[in-house]
């Protein structure tokens, strides 16, 4: 593996759960990932930011092989997972996408019922071997998603009439019910009100150091808020990859300072 | 004076209206643009023309279309009055075959008269003829003017022409809507009518659960008690259109849309879909006589080679099975359209969940396209037991009451054929048992359709 150059990053990861060396991504013959180095860390919240078309959301699905469902998509380099290579022929995605989970940017729950959702991926990976089991890993995943209490009457009602916020959250659970190690959230907040979005900030807190959890972002203060660790995207490059704090008071790059400060993006 | 030359003479003279009011509203609007205001013009002169224009032609043109209707009335009360009609029986039917042969004969359609009686009253008609006809035409010509002439002194610089052309336009399309709607209406009334009039002869219970169907022996005059038992055909019409066909085409269909969506590479798409379109553009004739031809005989083959007993040449299977083929194209483009409508989202989101394809498909797609997909059937169940031409000539004629697909069954499409071809008395139960069979036809057709539009148009605000 190639290692980072410490220009670029400010800070040596212990406890690594992904790594990604010189990744490169491919749409037919446009290039939006251009080498992409980084490690993600077990214990703490990364965020990515950078401009819009930057390739925040390709890396991410990089991540969880979601790319592979695009047809035009090409991925390049070396991606792993507790050591283990995730581009390899002998990994199952299926497998790969229950251990690392994703979060979309609008809610996406599907058209059942609330307990559906939920027991959707634990149902596809026979995780529960009973009616009790289910409803154990129904309840305990709501609960973790912070839903519980607002949706324990009606379980049975569609998910897709909850609010949009709520439907978050029940997108979480969802995820969080085939007990991930990794969580993605692609601008996860994006289409919900600061009430429901300080509602998700702080879930992912609690979430902290139980799941590896990446989070793509627009919002600076969020970035600042929930994570420890930022990495800094554009055009298709990682600029600069460090501790939370000194990236947004001391950035070392001209680039993350200007995009920090507001100057473009 | 003849239609066409009353026709041709309005058209002259709508185009000598828009002419003059086009060259008299350029005229007067050009002086008032040399006064400088602003508002002193409104509309361009072509609107102009064409307001004059429809005034001269549309209320002479209405007139004509009520005057086509009322004066064979009115021809016929003159001829009446003649004293040569006095002559005519009273017998209503003997009375206007006399007076339709003389009729043909004064217009020129009949060379000669088969019946003395006419040939008295030929000549009469033709006066009354020529008299009528002219006073339309001048009636219609006076219409005419007054209209164009109305309309030309409002011709005024500042006058909106264009938005009463607009208003005009309005109203024709609303006219052109409604004349479907009429024609729709005036069909169902006549069903309805014919219906009634069947019901009279034969109670309505016995029809719609009666078990034995034999018009034949009510025309041979054993009574309408035990013949008009429509249950056969409606079991025929039910085994063959939704039973049969649909676990030919709901299968297919849905597995084929679900390729072309999910599986199929564009280009294969592109190839594929527009074929899959050609298949419901193909004359149901021609899946007629390839059911009747082909179909039908291996089918009995096959039967008799296995030991089916019953197995006849024309049988349910064969009209099945190829109506199933031939609906595959509507279930399957209703069903493409309903999962390409499922978001991507919700098929990222199961893949993400580390859900396969097909699992993703099964579990999520379908499930959330069914309103769609259930919508999409209903309407192809409701042209199945509509079609006809593949029953008429693959299903068979004999009325069996029979769970047994190789055996011959009709429908009701069928026997509505058979029921009106040939020479027929219009009056007689059996003629209008047509009309009861297709009264039951609308109805149910008509609800499916009202149903599926329903539980489509519910399911598509889901996704809006
Ligand atoms: N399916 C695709 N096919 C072709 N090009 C794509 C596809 N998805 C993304 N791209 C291109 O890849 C580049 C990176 O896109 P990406 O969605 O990763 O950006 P992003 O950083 O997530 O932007 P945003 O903040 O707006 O979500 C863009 O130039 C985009 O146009
Ligand atoms: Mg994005």
């Amino acid at each position: 593996m190639t290692p980072m150059t410490e220009e670029q990053h400010n800070l040596a990861v212990d406890n690594p759960k992904m790594t990604a060396r010189d990744v490169k991504v491919f749409y037919g013959p446009k290039q939006a990932i251009k080498g992409v180095s980084i490690d993600v860390d077990m214990d703490h919240v990364t965020a990515f930011i950078g401009p819009s078309g930057c390739g925040k959301s390709t890396f991410l699905r990089t991540l969880n092989r979601m790319n592979d469902t695009v047809a035009s998509a090409r991925v390049e380099g070396a991606i792993t997972l507790d050591g283990e290579d995730i581009y390899a022929p002998s990994m199952d995605v299926v497998q790969l996408r229950a251990r690392v989970g994703m979060v979309f940017q609008k809610p996406n729950p599907f058209p059942k019922s609330i307990y559906e959702n939920i027991a959707y991926g634990p149902r596809i990976h026979g995780l529960a071997a009973s009616k009790a089991d289910m409803d154990v890993i129904v309840e305990k995943s709501l609960r973790r998603a912070g839903l519980w209490e607002e949706v324990k009457d009606r379980l049975q009602d569609s998910g897709t009439a909850l609010s949009g916020g709520q439907q978050q959250r029940l997108c979480i659970g969802r995820a969080i019910a085939v007990e991930p190690e990794v969580i993605l959230m692609d601008e996860p907040c994006s289409a919900l009100d600061p009430i429901a979005t300080a509602k998700i900030e702080e879930l992912i807190h609690e979430l902290r150091g139980r799941y590896a959890i990446v989070i793509v972002t627009h919002n600076m203060q969020q970035a600042a808020r929930v994570s420890q660790r930022t990495a800094f995207f554009h055009l298709g490059e990682l600029v600069e990859y460090g501790v939370t704090s000194e990236i947004f008071t001391n950035p070392r790059q001209e680039r993350t300072k200007d995009y920090i400060t507001g100057r473009y993006g | 004076m003849t239609g066409p030359a009353i026709l041709l003479l309005l058209a002259g003279l709508g185009a000598i209206a828009w002419v003059s009011a086009r060259a008299r509203a350029l005229r007067l609007q050009t002086v008032a643009r040399a006064t400088g205001r602003r508002d002193a013009v409104h509309s361009l002169p072509g609107y102009h023309g064409w307001y004059v224009a429809l005034w001269t032609l549309i209320p002479a043109g209405i007139f004509l279309a009520v005057w086509a209707n009322v004066a064979p009335g009115l021809v016929t009360q003159s001829v009446l009055t003649d004293p040569a009609a006095q002559s005519l029986p009273a017998d209503g039917f003997a009375r206007s075959a006399i007076l339709g042969e003389a009729r043909a004969i004064a217009s020129g359609l009949q060379a000669a008269a088969f019946n003395p009686a006419s040939e008295a009253l030929v000549e009469p008609y033709r006066t009354a003829l020529t008299e009528y006809g002219i006073a339309g035409a001048v009636l219609a010509l006076i219409l005419a003017f007054a209209g164009g002439a109305y309309a030309f002194t409002r011709v005024r610089p500042d006058f909106r022409a264009r938005t009463r052309v607009e208003r005009l336009v309005m109203a024709s399309l609303l006219i052109a809507s409604l004349l479907a709607i009429i024609t729709t209406l005036g069909i169902v009334a006549s069903l309805l009518w014919e219906s009634f009039r069947f019901f009279s002869m034969v109670n309505p219970l016995d029809f719609l659960f009666g078990v034995k169907w034999s018009p034949q022996s009510a025309a041979m005059g054993y009574g309408n008690k035990d013949a008009f038992g429509a249950v056969p055909l409606f079991w025929g019409t039910i085994f063959i259109g939704a039973i049969i066909a649909m676990i030919v085409a709901i299968p297919l269909g849905l597995m084929s849309a679900v390729y072309l969506t999910q599986y199929a590479s564009p280009t294969v798409r592109k190839w594929m879909k527009p074929m899959l379109e050609v298949l419901a553009g193909v004359p149901t004739v021609v899946y007629g006589y390839f059911a009747a031809l082909t179909v039908a005989p291996a089918l009995r083959d096959l039967a008799v080679s296995i030991g089916i007993h019953g197995a006849s040449s024309e049988s349910a299977l064969a009209a099945g099975l190829v109506m199933g083929v031939m609906i595959i194209p509507f279930v399957s483009s209703m069903a493409d359209d309903s999962i390409a409508a499922v978001p991507q989202s919700m098929r990222d989101g199961s893949l993400a969940m580390g859900a396969t394809t097909s699992e993703t498909i099964t579990r999520v797609l379908v499930p959330a396209a069914l309103p769609g997909v259930v919508g999409g059937v209903l309407l192809a169940v409701s042209r199945a037991i509509g079609e006809t031409m593949i029953v008429v000539m693959a299903a068979g004629l004999a009325a069996n009451l029979t769970l047994n697909p190789f055996a011959s069954v009709t429908t009701v499409t069928t026997q509505i054929v058979q029921l009106l071809t040939g020479d027929q008395e219009f009056d007689s139960a059996k003629t209008l048992a047509a009309f009861a069979l297709g009264l039951v036809l609308f109805i149910v057709t008509l609800l499916l359709n009202i149903v599926a539009l329903r539980v489509v148009k519910k399911y598509r605000e889901a996704y809006e």
